[in-house]
């Protein structure tokens, strides 16, 4: 018998099932089908305005900054300034995601542009978020072919745009969008919730920023 | 590993004589109570999600064969391997079969309680494959040979002089000079030395908080960044997981975060909760090419349906050891085995046999907080003293033990009796009391002089005092 037939077995013969197999099937076909809402924060539910607020609030509570630009255009400028303001080399890495390469970035003569997944020697990495969540002050970043993950742990600094129109208020309304996206029970090969910068409390319970991912988070709210 | 939970009492007077543990002890009361205590606090739906939590989880393991069925279709759906383990041993063989089939020679591991519990790194060790722990607390524990004091903060037992020394005596390249003596300097080293072997490894091995039946993805909940790193670079990632959990959908699982990472570090939510589904996708620039999943039991199916059944619904946030005044006391080696405090004195019996494990329950004062934190409402202190019967029933405990607990039923199961002996003892105890109204040696209570005072009873009973009060109330009412 295989540990499979063996495990299942055992999981049947206790979980009684058998006669009413029918019945515990359609229960969770049901759930697996539409997935309860359960408790959602009132925290994060409001006007667009208080979300985009509570979310910037959040974000710098766990140590992340953040700069508000009004337009798309206003990225590149922004994220110049970043580097200049922490000393940091005129080079960012980013994926090839459409919505960072329509920015204008060519009037930034000075600054390096290197695309592709991170060998773990940038400085600084971009990426763009597929939705920010209010209530924890969290970004949603997935994988895929423009969208490498390595850019969001490997670099010293990690640069992080999200519009404001995909800041929502909690978490199931952006399980809600990946579901849109990808299909029922559809998933990128990695989503990343990061929430802050890292962190470690391993020595003496005293939290220190930048233990393996990237020191130091920036988010640039467009919109 | 060794197990030395059957001496917890001589382990628990080593730990209360070690001064370098009792130091550091001193951040854990200091630490996670507080802040626990005021993320909970700003959430105003915060109990009624542990309520959602725990019904998760029931519904849960009431269908776990169907969902397992489900989440098994789903990850291969999605390209991944899905192996299923009985036993330790087995899981561990699977393991090492897939670092075999790549040549592997260095592993990356994610912190993960799960490798702990089946003793992965020794074994890999041995078959010649360097098995390198990359969350900062677990490196330390590595570096000293040890395992894990608690299941969040593994070198909680350890103080940062301590870790210099350990870094000086294994770094040995480093010069003299070189500063190592605040956390974050150390923090830097331990950086330096585990990037290089992130890009090393063949084999990334992590564990998962959870298993989602929906779309078939693990999920690991970390702040520093290394379980990432671990399970993106290497050609080939593994994901250990106990067949429990399982969660049925993404809505189960973010009801569950609300509560894990406050009840866990205070933190609102980790910093990262990363989902991983199935191998790299055609185009992808990054990510592993093999995406396996090894679904343990190892004692699992034998908890399902059974008093202890709770206890599945651990999240492994660790609020219960945080709150517990023992686990304060002899911290988490004492425990002899991999889970330490309230949940590891439920577990550990469970996993490797009341005859091992069996003293762990006693390591309780039943004072209820574990409980009264766990974001599951596991009932620990209830199930812990379903172990101490089964304990007293297949005559384990030492027999003064035994022959107290039994003069101590024939007196309570005769009221009488009991009343009458206590009513001459407790004046007379009162009266030896003195002025002070406490001892400081009584015959055969040394066990607690030894350590403190035992305060004197008052002159009266405690039934005495009832009736006279139940029969003043009486009075006032005619």
């Amino acid at each position: 018998m295989s540990a499979r037939d063996a495990i299942m077995g055992k999981l049947r013969k206790t979980l009684g099932a058998g006669a009413d197999d029918a019945t515990r099937r359609e229960t969770v076909a049901k759930r697996l089908a539409k997935p309860p809402k359960g408790i959602v924060p009132e925290r994060g539910q409001g006007s667009d305005a208080h979300k985009v607020k509570l979310f910037c609030q959040m974000a710098e509570a766990v140590a992340a900054s953040v700069t508000r630009v009004r337009s798309p255009e206003r990225v590149p400028k922004t994220v110049s300034d970043y580097l200049r303001a922490k000393n940091l080399p005129a080079s960012v890495r980013m994926g090839a995601d459409r919505r960072l390469k329509a920015m204008p970035w060519d009037k930034l003569k000075s600054l390096e542009l290197k695309y592709g997944p991170s060998d773990g020697f940038d400085e600084v990495g971009v990426s763009h978020a597929f939705a920010g969540i209010a209530e924890t002050g969290t970004v949603a970043l997935l994988s895929g072919k423009d969208n490498p993950s390595t850019v969001n742990f490997l670099p010293e600094h990690h640069i992080v745009v999200v519009d404001a129109k995909d800041i929502a208020g909690d978490l199931e309304t952006v399980l809600s969008g990946l579901r849109r996206k990808f299909g029922k029970g559809g998933m990128p090969r990695t989503l990343n919730f990061v929430t802050g910068p890292s962190r470690s409390g391993d020595i003496e319970q005293k939290i220190i920023l930048g233990a393996h991912g990237p020191r130091a988070l920036h988010l640039i709210v467009v919109g | 590993m060794e197990v030395t939970s059957p001496t917890f009492k001589q382990n628990a007077v080593h730990a209360l004589h070690d001064a370098q543990l009792q130091k550091a002890l001193g951040n854990v009361r200091a630490g996670f109570i507080d802040k626990r205590r005021k993320a909970a606090d700003a959430l105003p739906e915060f109990d009624a999600l542990r309520d959602a939590a725990r019904d998760i989880k029931d519904h849960t393991l009431a269908h776990l064969d169907l969902y397992l069925e489900a989440y098994e279709q789903k990850v291969t759906d999605s390209g991944g391997h899905v192996h299923w383990a009985e036993t330790a041993e087995d899981a561990r063989r699977i393991v090492l079969d897939i670092c075999r089939m790549q040549n592997a020679r260095t592993v990356t591991k994610g912190k993960s309680m799960i490798t702990e519990e089946i003793a992965l790194n020794d074994f890999l060790q041995l078959a010649g494959i360097k098995a390198v722990e990359t969350d900062l607390g677990e490196y330390i524990i590595q570096l000293r040979n040890e395992h894990p004091s608690h299941i969040i903060a593994p070198a909680v037992h350890v103080n940062k002089d301590q870790v210099e020394a350990d870094f000086r005596r294994v770094h040995d390249y480093l010069p003299d000079d070189r500063d190592l003596t605040e956390p974050e300097t150390l923090l830097d080293e331990a950086r330096r030395v585990l990037r290089a072997q992130y890009f090393e490894a063949e084999v990334g091995i992590t564990g998962a908080n959870f298993l989602v039946a929906e779309t078939g993805s693990s999920v690991i909940v970390t702040n520093e960044g290394n379980g990432d790193l671990t399970q993106l670079l290497p050609r080939v990632h593994i994901v250990i997981a106990s067949i429990e959990k399982i969660v049925p959908t993404l809505n189960d699982v973010s009801q569950i975060l609300r509560v894990l990472a406050r009840s866990a570090t205070g933190q609102d939510m980790s910093v990262y909760t990363t989902l991983s589904t199935g191998p790299r996708r055609k185009g992808d620039p990054d990510g592993p090419e093999q995406y396996h999943v090894i679904l343990l039991d190892n004692g699992r199916t034998s908890m399902l349906g059974t008093e202890f059944q709770d206890m599945l619904r651990c999240i492994r946030c660790g609020a219960c050891m945080n709150h517990c005044p023992v686990y304060h006391a002899v911290g988490g080696h004492a425990y002899g085995w991999v889970y330490p405090g309230p949940m590891g004195a439920v577990l550990t019996p469970s996993l490797i046999g009341v005859d091992k494990g069996g003293h762990l329950p006693n390591a309780s004062t039943f004072c209820g907080r574990c409980e009264s934190v766990c974001p599951m409402r596991i009932p620990l202190p209830k199930m812990m003293r379903h172990w101490r019967e089964r304990e007293f029933e297949r005559g384990l405990n030492p027999a003064t033990q035994r022959y107290g607990l039994k003069i101590w039923a024939a007196f309570a199961k005769r009221p009488r009796l009991y009343n009458f002996v206590t009513s001459m003892a407790i004046p007379l105890l009162a009266l030896f009391g003195g002025r002070k109204k406490r001892f400081s040696f009584l015959p055969l209570a040394g066990g607690w002089t030894r350590h403190r005072d035992l305060p004197a009873p008052e002159s009266r009973t405690f039934m005495q005092q009832w009736r006279e009060r139940e029969s003043g109330k009486q009075r006032a009412a005619a």
